[in-house]
């Protein structure tokens, strides 16, 4: 068997115990030792992403118990995907945090944030819905605790928001898992495909009661309105390299909801048949509308920046409820592109704020910046990729959305949204930049904050390069995301991979209760 | 058993939800482990409820319960008990950070 599966799951969680014992290291071998790791990490994702980019489904057995009654990880195209943005995401977050920010350089903090990504590559890895819950509160702990890290009034408040809403909606995920069980008596997602259809119809208002709960919780880590307005505080008020992760830590929820609904509960499913697509829209449409204003009404920085995450799930959203194969071709391109941007705009963002010594990140008119012509590039380019102008990847994105919309009953409200919710955050952030970066007053003479250091530069830069390089290779880039579209439209190939030929029948289950 | 199952269920989660409305932390605390007790009644129901049978299973036995939703409760505890302690923690340094126990900070 394949043992690379496991690799993005053990590493991270050995490099961060060993991290927790490092008591007596210098911080510079910390230092070294976590970029490694995550680099480890980031090389073990694009071996598998290599792998499977032709077609094959990886199918990890744990323990070497067959499924459905063993528990396995199953890497595909959109799983290898993620894995790799996590582990270019990661990768620049931990280089800015360690070049630049000394409270997020500490012991805790790395080791926390290998436990970070332990939750999110195992959630992306994962082939069954408890498992899935397993990993979520695996990234949520942790994701707790990076917030708070620093223990600012700020910071501790928004946490506590945070952490009271999830665990309501750990319970609700519990709801969800055990109504589903109940009825289908299987948690494995390809085991549930096979289910769910044959549900009958005595059972199925169960399994859809479960179904919509569990999108009640993917809505909730997502951002997606109602459920979102903890997000724009939480990750204002959290570090910057931080924040950057954080911008992953959304697109879980999308990637779960991508996961589960297209497989059991696509249009196969019978009397479950797209049972999320009448909600999923118009809240989607609402969170695009909303996150577009709050850009708009932000009065720092930073939380423009929160909103923008808003803004783009709400975008993101929009495609996944589509589905159609079109839909999930353009959202999984528009992810990539809209994790990158936001994460970028963190980074940058924290640069800008740590260069205007008095105001900070608020849109105030200040002294002018020491390096503002320097930033302030590294702010418009930033700003043009979320926005969505071309040249850079998001206009290609929005297309692809556009272009999926074009044939839907609503593909008007849908055109129009968009376009409208771009030309709202497009006049946000040109606002925002002139007010930072413009409206200055002559340097007073008191401290000039020092030149970032190139490692600082080097971390959003690096984003911002994949993000072109996603424009240069547009072509593969599409094709790759088409091919994704497909597979999850035709959950089949998914199916037969977990389960193969000589797995017991779901009828052998039932006499088992 | 179904309805005595059911309505304990019910009660502690309407008792979770009220204490969760509270606004203050340590009733929201009380208010989340309430309802993870109801939710792992739940999952555990999830199951079925068997009566007068081995714990897990044995030779030639009809009904038995079905060991899955068990291990799932099981794992539900495990996390619930280490969400707790962490809130607690929270709620302490929030009254500390804030100077007083309201979830949004301060006294009101």
């Amino acid at each position: 068997m394949n043992h690379l599966p496991i690799v993005p799951i053990l590493l991270p969680l050995i490099a961060g115990s060993v991290l927790l014992l490092s008591t007596k290291w210098s911080p510079n071998a910390r230092h070294a030792f976590s970029l490694a790791a995550v680099v480890g990490q980031l090389a073990a994702a694009s071996m598998l992403f290599v792998t499977v980019r032709e077609g094959p489904v990886l199918v990890y057995a744990l323990g070497g118990w067959a499924p459905p009654f063993g528990i396995v990880l199953v890497v595909d195209r959109l799983a290898a995907a993620l894995l790799v943005l996590a582990g270019i995401v990661a990768c620049a977050s931990l280089l800015y945090a360690v070049a630049r920010d000394t409270e997020t350089s500490a012991q805790r903090f790395l080791a926390l944030f290998q436990f970070q990504l332990l939750g999110i590559q195992g959630a992306f890895l994962t082939g069954d819905l408890f498992n899935l819950f397993v990993f979520f509160e695996v990234l949520l702990i942790a994701s707790y605790a990076l917030l708070l890290h620093g223990l600012t009034a700020d910071r501790v408040k928004a946490a506590l928001h945070v952490v009271v809403l999830n665990l309501i909606g750990s319970a609700l995920f519990l709801l969800g898992v055990a109504l589903i069980y109940g009825v289908a008596g299987t948690l494995n997602f390809a085991d549930l495909a096979r289910a769910i259809p044959a549900l009958t119809s005595a059972d199925a208002p169960l399994a859809r009661t479960g179904a919509l709960l569990l999108l009640v919780v993917f809505a909730l880590k997502s951002a997606l309105l109602p459920l979102g307005f903890w997000l724009p505080r939480a990750y204002g008020a959290a570090a910057a390299a931080v924040a950057a992760l954080f911008a992953v830590l959304t697109k879980v929820g999308v990637y779960a909801v991508l996961r589960v609904y297209p497989l059991a509960f696509g249009p196969q499913a019978g009397e479950l048949a797209n049972v999320a697509e009448a909600w999923l829209l118009p809240l989607a449409l609402a969170t695009l509308a909303f996150g577009a204003l709050g850009v708009l009404a932000a009065r720092s920085l930073r939380i423009a920046a929160g909103w923008v995450v808003v803004y783009s799930v709400g975008s993101l959203l929009v495609a996944v409820a589509l589905f159609t194969e079109g839909g999930y071709a353009a959202a999984i391109y528009y992810l990539v592109h809209s994790t990158l941007a936001s994460a970028a705009l963190f980074l940058v963002v924290d640069l800008v704020a740590g260069d205007r010594t008095s105001a900070g990140d608020r849109l105030d008119t200040a002294d002018a910046m020491p390096h503002g012509a320097l930033l302030g590039s590294f702010f418009f380019i930033t700003a043009a990729a979320v926005a969505g102008l071309p040249p850079l990847s998001g206009f290609v994105g929005k297309v692809l959305i556009l272009d999926a919309s074009s044939g839907h009953p609503a593909a008007a409200l849908i055109w129009s949204s968009l376009l409208g919710a771009a030309l709202v955050v497009i006049v946000a952030l040109s606002r925002a930049g002139s007010a930072v970066f413009w409206r200055t007053l002559s340097p007073s003479g008191g401290a000039r904050a020092p030149r970032p250091s190139l490692a600082a530069l080097a971390a959003p830069a690096a984003i911002l390069g994949c993000i072109a390089a996603l424009v240069a290779w547009g072509g593969s880039a599409t094709a790759f995301a088409q091919a994704v579209g497909r597979d999850l439209a035709k959950p089949a190939v998914y199916v037969d991979a977990v389960l193969g030929g000589g797995h017991a029948q779901p009828d052998d289950r039932r006499r088992l209760r | 058993m179904e309805a005595l199952f059911a309505i304990a269920i019910g009660t502690l989660t309407s008792c979770a939800v009220y204490l969760l409305l509270r606004a203050r932390t340590y009733p929201v605390l009380l208010g989340l482990t309430l309802l993870s007790y109801a939710v792992n009644l739940f999952l555990f129901a999830s199951g079925r409820l068997v009566m007068a049978s081995a714990p897990l299973t044995d030779q030639g036995l009809e009904r038995f319960p079905d060991p899955i939703p068990q291990a799932l409760v099981l794992t539900a505890i495990v996390i619930g008990f280490g969400m707790t302690a962490l809130m607690v923690v929270l709620a302490l340094r929030a009254i500390h950070a804030t100077g007083g126990d309201h979830v949004d900070g301060g006294e009101r």
